[in-house]
């Protein structure tokens, strides 16, 4: 299924696969197009099959010319089947799809992976970003396994975690006095003057989205090829929502399975939550904010895709709610009690936001549903600080006796 | 001396390369308009039929997202900046 050229979803005017992101006719994103290819399904899923474990096994619906490969391999991450999780919120079928198990612990590492590689075939020698934390981590990562160097731009006030965790690789950190609306609108800027950087969400975005559509792919194949009922999943800038659901209708189309696009849920945080206003105000214009919340990894104020993910959330029945920052603590709690899987702030708000959807009865007990929980606990280390208690004793039998009875005594 | 109005690279092709133009104008509205006055085919690059701003075209005062501001009606003054971009980036 070869990527044939960048198409803008408002216009449908068409360029060629080069590092654009905008049409210059209407200011619309633009995608890539493939050609639809006419072989046969079996030999396609065949070649699935016989891949590598990472991404790239899916390189049939990615864009890019040369045989695919990164020095950091990426993907293929576990879905686990979360029964404990389902009863308590009184669930059939539930599976999460834990990406914290991916090189630098998010989905980023999935975009960034595609990103790099159209960069590379396209002659870039820079990678940058703009960054809520997660991004930056992996364009650091990926940059220095691939020897080049890293401009990463982020919020002068994100989580120390991340900060640390993306130096560490060596990138050049630069921490702008403002939000991520700021940054991304300097990195904007500095993007159209400086022509030999791979800006991976700005000059690169539409290779980059692209990255997002394995995680619809691998749920497939992890599920024996066939379909969720119903995706919960967070919006930032709604790209990810989105290609996860083409993803699914590529999977479709190519003949690899058959069903309909699951009902996709959206997640957002109160405190940056303009898609799930726009989306219980009816509309799809989404009013820019200025986020307050501690889903900092979520907190795009003024989001890029957000009319798009309203209108996909509306097309498959689904909804896009927020949740309070306390819900949001509960809700990393919740999933690490049941399913000894810790995740960041994101993925507190995506199951907060299942959890709202099961008490509301919206979803049905013969459901198949999968809950993307796209990063790891340990860089929002501070989210669940305070939520519980650490015992200090002398190192003393007597002492620990004394807290802990013995059981059966 | 106006106000400057900075263009992304997107646009620099429909006004002759420039990077920046200066125009007059009491408000972000009026000193669109004086860009359109001088690079004709902005206009619809910029604004849908009715004067509005297409939905994927941002414009920032002094680095400002002029939604946050009042809108196109947002006053300015000598001296200040006016940028366009493109909306689309990030996430």
């Amino acid at each position: 299924m070869p990527a044939d050229a960048l198409k803008c979803k408002e216009c449908q005017t068409t360029y060629p696969l080069e590092a654009r992101f905008v049409c210059e006719r209407c200011f619309g994103p633009l995608e890539v197009s493939y050609t639809l290819s006419e072989g046969d399904p079996a030999a396609l899923k065949r070649r699935i099959q016989a891949g590598p474990h990472t991404l790239w096994r899916y390189a049939d619906f990615l864009p890019l010319e040369g045989p695919a490969r990164s020095a950091l391999p990426t993907g293929w991450t576990p879905l686990v089947k979360a029964d404990r999780l389902a009863e308590r919120l009184g669930l059939g079928e539930l599976y999460i799809k834990n990406e914290t198990a991916n090189p630098t612990h998010s989905f980023k590492d999935r975009v960034v992976s595609v990103a790099l590689a159209r960069a590379k075939e396209l002659g870039f020698d820079t990678l940058a970003c703009a960054s809520t934390g997660n991004l930056a981590n992996a364009v650091a990562a990926h940059a220095a396994a691939a020897g080049m160097p890293a401009y990463v731009l982020i919020p002068h006030d994100l989580e120390e975690q991340k900060v640390l965790a993306t130096g560490a690789y060596g990138a050049q950190i630069v921490a702008v006095r403002g939000n991520y609306d700021d940054v991304n609108r300097l990195c904007t800027e500095v993007s159209g003057e400086r022509p030999g950087w791979a800006f991976v969400n700005i000059n690169m975005r539409p290779y980059y989205a692209e990255g997002s559509k394995t995680l619809a792919f691998e749920t497939v194949e992890q599920l024996g090829w066939e379909l969720p009922d119903r995706i919960v999943g967070p919006i930032a800038s709604g790209s990810q929502f989105t290609k996860i659901a083409r993803g699914f209708q590529e999977f479709i189309d190519a003949g690899l399975v058959s069903g309909s696009i699951p009902v996709m849920n959206g997640a957002q945080a109160l405190g940056c939550s303009p898609v799930a206003t726009a989306f219980a105000a009816g509309t799809d214009v989404c009013r820019p904010v200025k986020p307050d919340t501690i889903a900092k990894s979520l907190a795009i104020g003024n989001p890029a895709d957000g009319p798009y993910a309203i209108e996909l959330a509306r097309q498959t029945g689904g909804a896009i709610d927020s949740v309070t920052d306390d819900e949001i603590r509960a809700g990393i709690r919740l999933l690490a009690e049941t399913t000894g899987i810790f995740t960041e702030t994101a993925g507190g708000v995506t199951i907060a936001t299942l959890a709202k959807l099961a008490g509301r009865g919206d979803i049905g007990r013969d459901e198949r549903v999968v809950a993307m929980v796209t990063g790891d606990g340990l860089k929002t280390i501070d989210a669940v600080r305070g939520t519980f208690e650490v015992t200090e004793i002398p190192a003393s039998l007597d002492a620990f006796d004394e807290h802990f009875a013995p059981v059966g005594v | 001396m106006g106000v400057t109005v900075k263009l992304p690279t997107q646009l620099r092709d429909a006004a002759g390369g420039a990077t920046s133009v200066q125009v007059d104008g009491g408000t972000v509205g009026e000193a669109l308009e004086g860009l359109y006055s001088e690079h004709g085919e902005l206009r619809e690059r910029i604004a849908d039929g009715d004067g509005s701003l297409r939905r994927f075209v941002n414009v920032y005062l002094k680095g400002e997202d002029i939604r946050f501001l009042d809108g196109l009606d947002t006053a300015v003054s000598d001296g200040d900046e006016v940028t366009i971009l493109p909306a689309v980036a990030g996430g």
